[in-house]
């Protein structure tokens, strides 16, 4: 089907969008149009004002603070997959991206559109739970920062109010001494994940866990963080052993599922990718404070 | 017209100043407007990759992006692949070689994602499974993929090259 009739705008600053934003009514935001296209395509959205981002070149781009990587909203993941900059400093969030749609579709879906459509099966945002992501949100008021894990708000729905817009994803730096894996399984290859898990771990001298993050999407409508397990992995060593012992915590997951993957079969995957997460970020972990 | 925008887009090398509506997708636009049918429409929501076409260098959903997005940009469609003289491109003499087709349908999209795949790797030989996911965007219902996979590892697997 095609889109159904729309007033379009292409605003050329921030101001301009956000002034727009707030003066339009059943007005929506076009980041790279990846999910909100094909919407529009089968009739679920039927916005009066499409407001385009893609013509502000301030919402996109890499740049590497101190401490954090900042990444405009409009950057598109084949930019993230292709930074060398990501791949060095955040290697979670390029491993994510590899299992990101594909080429055709990463080269004009973007993060802050991922992040903002919140579908609860996609990878972006379960590696910026793990990943501890702050956003930068501009109103007409001004900007505000949220950490990510207070971002969902529900199935496909964000807590952005009606005259925000999602402008920067700040991400912490990986830490020396730390690894990390980003695992999930899916039908076919470029497929939303079934269930995926994204894991950073982090490691003192002497090879005790010092920190640890383990966020998992496709059980429910956000990604979640499994926090007691995390707790409970501070100060030990990071072995098979507890790997299976955080994996078997997963059992009582509270688990949504349906007509294909139902919720016990989705738990047990959990579970399995839990594990192997762990292993493979431990090991990279291990190889990195040996340098 | 509900909402009429003026835009200026090069296709195949000639610029085109008109006027589309903004509902009209680019997919729409090069086949109705331009009349360049070649490119296909399959889903028509991003699923398939029958629309591939490249904006910029870039290969892109054409039914997921608005003509009026395409305003200022270069694009290229199947229709400029081959020579002015109908010389096949290296990219379809190898697919035909293979018999990395057998409907069509797919196969404009097809061609295009190869098309960056090949800019994007001059000199640098690609791997059996680099060549799959670099096709994975584009769904197939004849073929199984094993010839079209053949045809893109004769042209970039290097030293792979060659096998029927």
């Amino acid at each position: 089907m095609k889109a159904p009739p729309f007033h379009y705008h292409a605003p050329r600053s921030l101001p301009e969008a956000l002034d727009l934003l707030r003066r339009l009514d059943n007005a929506r935001v076009l980041g790279g149009g990846q999910s909100l296209m094909p919407m529009l395509n089968l009739r679920v959205a039927t916005p009066d004002h499409l407001i385009d981002l893609g013509r502000i070149p301030e919402l996109a781009g890499i740049e590497e603070g101190d401490r954090v990587i900042s990444i405009g909203s409009m950057t598109t993941q084949r930019c993230i997959e292709r930074s060398p900059v990501i791949r060095r400093q955040c290697p979670l969030l390029a491993e994510a991206i590899d299992h990101v749609g594909h080429q055709q579709t990463r080269n004009r879906g973007t993060v802050g559109g991922s992040l903002c459509h919140l579908d609860p099966s996609a990878e972006l945002p379960v590696a910026a739970l793990a990943l501890e992501a702050e956003l930068t949100i501009a109103g007409s008021t001004g900007a505000r920062m949220l950490p990510f894990r207070e971002f969902p708000a529900g199935y496909l729905t964000v807590a952005l109010g009606a005259d925000e817009i999602l402008t920067r994803i700040d991400i912490p730096k990986m830490a020396p001494g730390s690894g990390s894996a980003f695992v999930e399984f899916s039908r076919r290859p470029a497929d939303f994940a079934i269930v995926s898990v994204a894991v950073q771990l982090s490691l003192d001298c002497g090879g005790r866990l010092t920190g640890a993050a383990i966020a998992v999407g496709g059980i429910g409508y956000a990604p979640i963080r499994l926090v007691e397990a995390e707790n409970g992995m501070i100060g030990r060593y990071p072995t098979n052993d507890l790997f299976e012992t955080v994996s078997e915590m997963t059992a009582s997951l509270g688990c949504e599922g349906d007509e294909l993957y139902p919720a016990e079969y989705r738990r047990d995957l959990c579970g399995v990718l839990v594990e192997r997460a762990l292993a493979q970020a431990a090991e990279r972990a291990g190889a990195l404070a040996n340098v | 017209m509900f909402d009429p925008q003026k835009i200026a887009v090069t296709v195949n090398g000639r610029l085109f100043e008109t006027t589309v509506d903004a509902r009209v997708h680019l997919a729409d636009f090069l086949r109705h407007e331009l009349r360049l049918t070649g490119t296909h429409i399959g889903c028509e929501h991003g699923v398939c990759g029958a629309c591939t076409v490249l904006v910029d260098g870039a290969s892109v959903r054409s039914c997921l992006m608005l003509a009026v997005q395409a305003d200022g940009r270069r694009v290229e469609t199947i229709e400029g692949v081959a020579l002015h003289d109908g010389t096949l491109h290296p990219i379809q003499e190898a697919l035909s070689r293979h018999h990395g087709l057998q409907c069509g349908y797919c196969t404009p999209g097809v061609i295009m994602s190869l098309m960056e795949l090949g800019r994007e790797n001059v000199g640098h030989s690609l791997s059996e499974s680099e060549i799959r996911r670099a096709l994975s965007g584009n769904l197939c219902r004849c073929t199984g993929y094993q010839g079209m996979v053949d045809a893109a590892l004769e042209l970039f697997g290097g030293a792979k090259g060659g096998q029927a």
